[in-house]
């Protein structure tokens, strides 16, 4: 765990206008800003500050994430399927790094 | 104050730290089922086992917890196993080898592994915990590094080993060379320690089913483990949780990977003897 990796879980295939359950969990340490380390100096805040979920380039979820929120956070939500196309999942780290990951959904 | 009244204000704060209520009680009307595969949480005790019936740790936790061990995907430990199952196929050190060039699909060669540790290891002559086997792979084998015994890359490789015997029933030699090392472990159950004066035997035996203050106390196995703790936000090993809980009743705790640790590791695993391994599970 002491890399930051995404996990998804998401269908493969859906009937059109169906609604499915997207579930994310990423592994990040979600360091608060509040801890201090053993010599008492303040130990940086770094957290996923934002989370996006684009279909088609159309935003379907986004949402800030707070100091609050404990490691590998975890966001279940649920969507829309109208047609086939790609999930584009974002998450931004404090640091400055975006980690991204594309599933593909086939409506049949 | 006097000697006297001094042992009954300790006595008083000793029963008041066990509380009894209903509502304590391990649930055992739920079956831990995942992808569709049962776990068996509950075993027949052992003849020489002090309890009636072996209850996983699982069925003392909240609905809420137990439902994150229900689904491979909601718990959050198979972080670890994914980053265990990278490492067995990363090649390290001067042999240029990985887990896998010796020991090939660990679905295979793995499972059952985590069900029978610690292990007598014939050549060292001592028992081997999977810590040990992993590091003595990597010395011997690869010509690598040893990893520390908390390092994330042995914890998510002990979590990918374990997984592989998860639902085997934990079956662990006790006699011939290992009795010695059951008997040092069974005496450290069984020793108060620490400021609170108090024994594994206290909470895990006596005790179990109660509340320790907010904490639900269970029959101490160590079949779930490494375990996500949520309250460390992240995967443990035993030898962890040993060390907090001597923190707890205020003892000096031994160090991880320490003979007695391993004889205690040994005591415990033959007590929950029967009980599925349920690596990696989910805890409070």
């Amino acid at each position: 765990m002491a890399k930051v990796k995404p996990r998804v879980r998401i269908p493969k295939t859906a009937s059109a206008g169906e609604v499915i359950t997207i579930k994310t969990l990423i592994s990040h340490p979600m360091e608060s800003g509040q801890r201090k380390d053993k010599e008492g100096n303040v130990i940086p805040r770094r957290i996923i500050n934002k989370f996006t979920c684009e279909f088609n380039g159309q935003i379907v979820f986004a949402c800030d994430l707070e100091p609050a929120i404990s490691a590998n956070p975890y966001l279940e939500f649920s969507m829309m399927v109208p047609e086939s196309g790609t999930v584009t999942m974002t998450w931004v780290d404090d640091d400055g790094s975006v980690y991204t990951q594309e599933k593909n959904i086939k409506v049949e | 104050m006097t000697k006297w009244a001094m042992r009954i204000v300790g006595m008083a704060a000793g029963v008041g730290l066990f509380a009894t209520s209903a509502l304590a009680e391990p649930n055992l009307d739920v079956q831990l089922e995942i992808d569709g595969e049962l776990i068996g949480t509950m075993a027949e005790a052992p003849a020489d086992s002090p309890f009636n019936q072996l209850v996983s740790g699982w069925h003392y936790r909240t609905d809420e917890t137990r439902a994150l061990q229900s689904d491979d995907f909601d718990n959050p430990a198979f972080l670890a196993v994914d980053y265990g199952e990278e490492l067995w196929n990363t090649v390290e050190g001067s042999e240029n080898k990985s887990c896998a060039s010796c020991h090939d699909d660990a679905s295979a060669s793995m499972a059952g592994v985590r069900a029978s540790m610690p292990k007598w290891n014939e050549a060292a002559e001592r028992p081997f915990t999977m810590e040990n086997f992993v590091n003595n792979c990597r010395e011997e084998q690869m010509g690598a590094e040893p990893w520390k015994w908390e390092a994330p890359e042995m914890l998510a490789m002990t979590s990918f080993i374990g997984v592989q015997s998860r639902g085997m029933p934990i079956n662990v030699q006790v006699d011939g060379p290992m009795e010695p090392w059951f008997e040092k472990g069974k005496d450290i159950y069984h020793t108060r320690v620490g400021q609170l004066d108090m024994s594994c035997a206290n909470c895990h035996q006596q005790h179990n089913g109660q509340m320790i203050r907010a904490d639900h106390l269970s029959q101490g196995h160590s079949n779930g483990f490494p375990t996500y703790r949520l309250k460390w936000q992240g995967v443990g090993s035993l030898h962890r949780r040993f060390t907090g809980c001597m923190r707890n009743i205020r003892a000096q705790p031994y160090k991880r990977g320490s003979d007695e640790f391993i004889a205690l590791e040994l005591y415990v695993a033959h007590r929950g003897s029967g009980l599925a391994v349920e690596t990696p599970s989910v805890r409070q």
